[in-house]
């Protein structure tokens, strides 16, 4: 009957989780989550992507039913969650400290979910050890918690989530505590862990990097509302609002009016053309990530179809793999990046310079 | 990083390394010293005393003599009188740690589950606030309450439950509850706040109800508590004395009592140091072994 209802309910929806008017208040003043409208794809990588106390946690914990909905509703494949104990959904939490029950071995925290659903005997063994394996911790099974490292806890955590094969996964931070090296190493993997056990898998972070590597879409958050939902390259390449375009990865901020279609005329005199939809005479703020941007020596024949910009370089700051230049264009100081290849032209503080653009680079923002 | 030259290396002296741990092993010593000295003059001189007293034996009047070494007195710890009295005693402790378990568990955890902090602060002196007042003072205060115009006894008649519970078994297990009650709550309180709260949405997560939660996450993590509350309330229930002599009757003389008469009206020290040495090494015994299993965690 159970297995019959699921079918019906996978055919009448593809989304594996389905979030409609969600809000969530804490007391009469606090709105940690802020009428949220999401749909989530059966299969997904779905990244929710902000800063801290921008209620992205607070949504997956709606999901998980650590707490419940102020207004709106949780579907999970179709069926209405309410008030649901956490105990009745069909998903499971990778937690942000991992929340290994410290007084019980790898094993029985990895059983732990099997057992409380009624799982027993060969069943759990089984599991268990392919579970522990899945995540490459074979032989670790009789360690206490406290012996593993942080990489190992964080494997134990996946694996006592993945063995009750969940229909959704969710991970809050599940990386966090982890340094650079292990955590880009552990994404990757992450990722072949999806690909191979098939489930929907919603990850909340505030590491823009590492939703941009993972997600196959990445809903960004801040002050309780959802800003935008898209693919990695949309959020990076059009952000929707000044927030997005801030948050993830770098960018500049020129302000300018529209003054033809297409062509925006910036504070310091310079007429450009950009990516916009409003129109003539409304004033607008010109997104341009640092490694659209190429400097040149002022003489320069720049093509027709892209846009230029005259500057003095103001700063020039060794990154190693790059070089940046902060060139003030007059108004702002505006940032470039500039790849530290051999051969390549180096510019030094004062030197006249022209910075040219494809005007599909830069987007106009509104907001 | 520069290297330093063969010759610039700066040589670690053993010796000086030597005595500058010594230095730090003196000062350790010297901040500690009152306290030893305290300790050894007031608790473990007179404690060898009570043990070499339950050698001993009595002159024609009943006063000790540290001579004619002997065993009597403790052979007497296994008379029938004297091993019923103990069997009381041990009754009477394990079931009053039980039952301010029982009330204290809930308790403490109501307290320590409270979010707001000055909220905990104040239910916490609240617990602690009788320890203002003298304990033999708020022990009378149980006996006017039990008396037979007492409000207690007075509701007790007025609605048929009870009569009045002066000078009986029940008396002295409300005094004994009353008494021990805030030192099984501040350990309890302790330690469930200190447990971390996401490993039990971790564990309603695994598809474990709120009762699973709690039998397998929750009360696991506060056993160091319960260990530390029972050892505090166990220990002085077994050799409560002011309690059953004030709220008890004839036949409630428990452990305690008995070692106070010894030395009192039966002038008998020999056999009241027997007694007690019995008791410390019964309890000694049992605590370490109660530790043992509350694990590395306590």
């Amino acid at each position: 009957m159970r297995c019959g209802f699921w079918y019906v309910a996978r055919l009448m929806s593809a989304s594996a989780v389905t979030l409609s008017n969600v809000t969530k208040r804490f007391g009469e003043e606090v709105v940690a989550v802020d009428d949220i409208d999401l749909e989530i794809g059966d299969g997904e990588f779905f990244s929710l992507l902000g800063p801290s106390g921008c209620g992205k946690t607070t949504t997956l914990r709606m999901i998980a039913g650590l707490e419940f909905p102020t207004e709106g509703s949780i579907k999970i494949f179709g069926e209405e969650m309410g008030i649901r104990p956490p105990n009745k959904r069909p998903v499971n939490t990778v937690f942000q400290s991992y929340a290994l029950f410290p007084h019980m071995s790898v094993f029985d925290n990895v059983a732990f979910g099997l057992r409380m659903s009624g799982i027993e005997g060969s069943e759990v063994d089984r599991r268990v050890s392919e579970s522990i394996d899945l995540v490459q911790l074979s032989g670790m099974a009789k360690r206490s918690p406290r012996q593993l490292s942080g990489g190992q806890q964080q494997r134990v955590a996946l694996a006592r989530a993945l063995v009750n094969r969940p229909k959704v996964l969710l991970l809050d931070e599940p990386l966090g505590a982890l340094d650079l090296k292990l955590r880009q190493a552990m994404q990757l993997e992450l990722k072949d862990i999806q690909k191979e056990v098939g489930i929907t898998f919603v990850y909340v972070t505030h590491d823009q990097q590492e939703a941009l590597t993972m997600s196959d879409r990445i809903g960004v958050m801040s002050h309780g509302r959802l800003l935008q939902v898209g693919p990695s390259e949309e959020i990076y390449e059009s952000p929707a609002n000044r927030f997005v375009a801030d948050f993830i990865g770098e960018t500049n901020f020129i302000e300018g009016q529209v003054t033809a279609p297409g062509e925006v005329k910036l504070t310091n005199g310079a007429l450009v053309k950009a990516r916009t939809h409003s129109e003539p005479g409304s004033a607008v703020t010109l997104t341009l990530r640092p490694e659209k941007l190429n400097v040149n020596s002022p003489g320069t024949d720049i093509p027709a179809d892209r846009c230029s910009l005259r500057g003095k370089v103001h700063r020039r700051i060794y990154y190693g793999d790059a070089l940046y230049y902060e060139v003030d264009i007059g108004t702002v100081l505006v940032d470039v990046m500039v790849e530290n290849r051999p051969g390549v032209l180096r510019w030094s503080e004062g030197d006249e310079v022209l910075l040219d653009f494809h005007p599909e680079a830069a987007e106009a923002l509104t907001e | 990083m520069t290297q330093l030259a063969e010759h610039e290396r700066v040589e670690v002296n053993p010796e000086l390394e030597e005595r500058a741990e010594k230095d730090k092993a003196r000062r350790g010593l010297l901040t500690a010293l009152p306290a030893y000295v305290y300790l050894i003059a007031f608790f473990a001189i007179p404690l060898v005393l009570v043990f070499v007293f339950s050698f001993a034996s009595r002159s024609r009047t009943g006063t000790p003599v540290l001579a004619d070494w002997n065993l009597d007195s403790w052979a007497r710890l296994f008379d029938p009188l004297v091993a019923g009295l103990a069997w009381r005693s041990l009754w009477l402790a394990v079931v009053n740690t039980l039952l301010c378990l029982l009330i204290g568990y809930p308790f403490a955890y109501w307290i320590a589950t409270r979010r707001a902090g000055t909220t905990r602060n104040l239910l916490l002196i609240l617990v602690l606030i009788p320890f203002w007042s003298n304990f033999l003072v708020r022990t009378y205060a149980w006996r006017t309450l039990l008396d037979v115009d007492g409000f207690v006894t007075q509701f007790g008649e007025a609605t048929g439950l009870w009569g009045q519970l002066l000078f009986s078994l029940p008396a002295v297990f409300i005094g004994l509850l009353y008494g021990y009650l805030p030192f099984m709550v501040l350990p309890l309180y302790a330690a469930i706040e200190r447990i971390d709260w996401s490993l039990v949405d971790a564990a309603r997560d695994l598809y474990a109800t709120g009762g699973d939660a709690f039998r397998k996450v929750t009360l696991p993590l506060s056993r160091p508590g319960i260990v530390a509350g029972s050892i505090l309330v166990f220990i002085p229930s077994l050799g409560a004395y002011v309690t059953p002599d004030i709220l008890g009757g004839p036949n409630t003389t428990l452990i305690g009592e008995y070692i106070v008469t010894q030395f009192g009206a039966a002038r008998n020290w020999p056999f009241g140091a027997a007694l007690s040495s019995a008791i410390l090494i019964v309890m000694l015994i049992a605590t370490i072994y109660y530790f043992r299993s509350g694990g590395r965690t306590l």
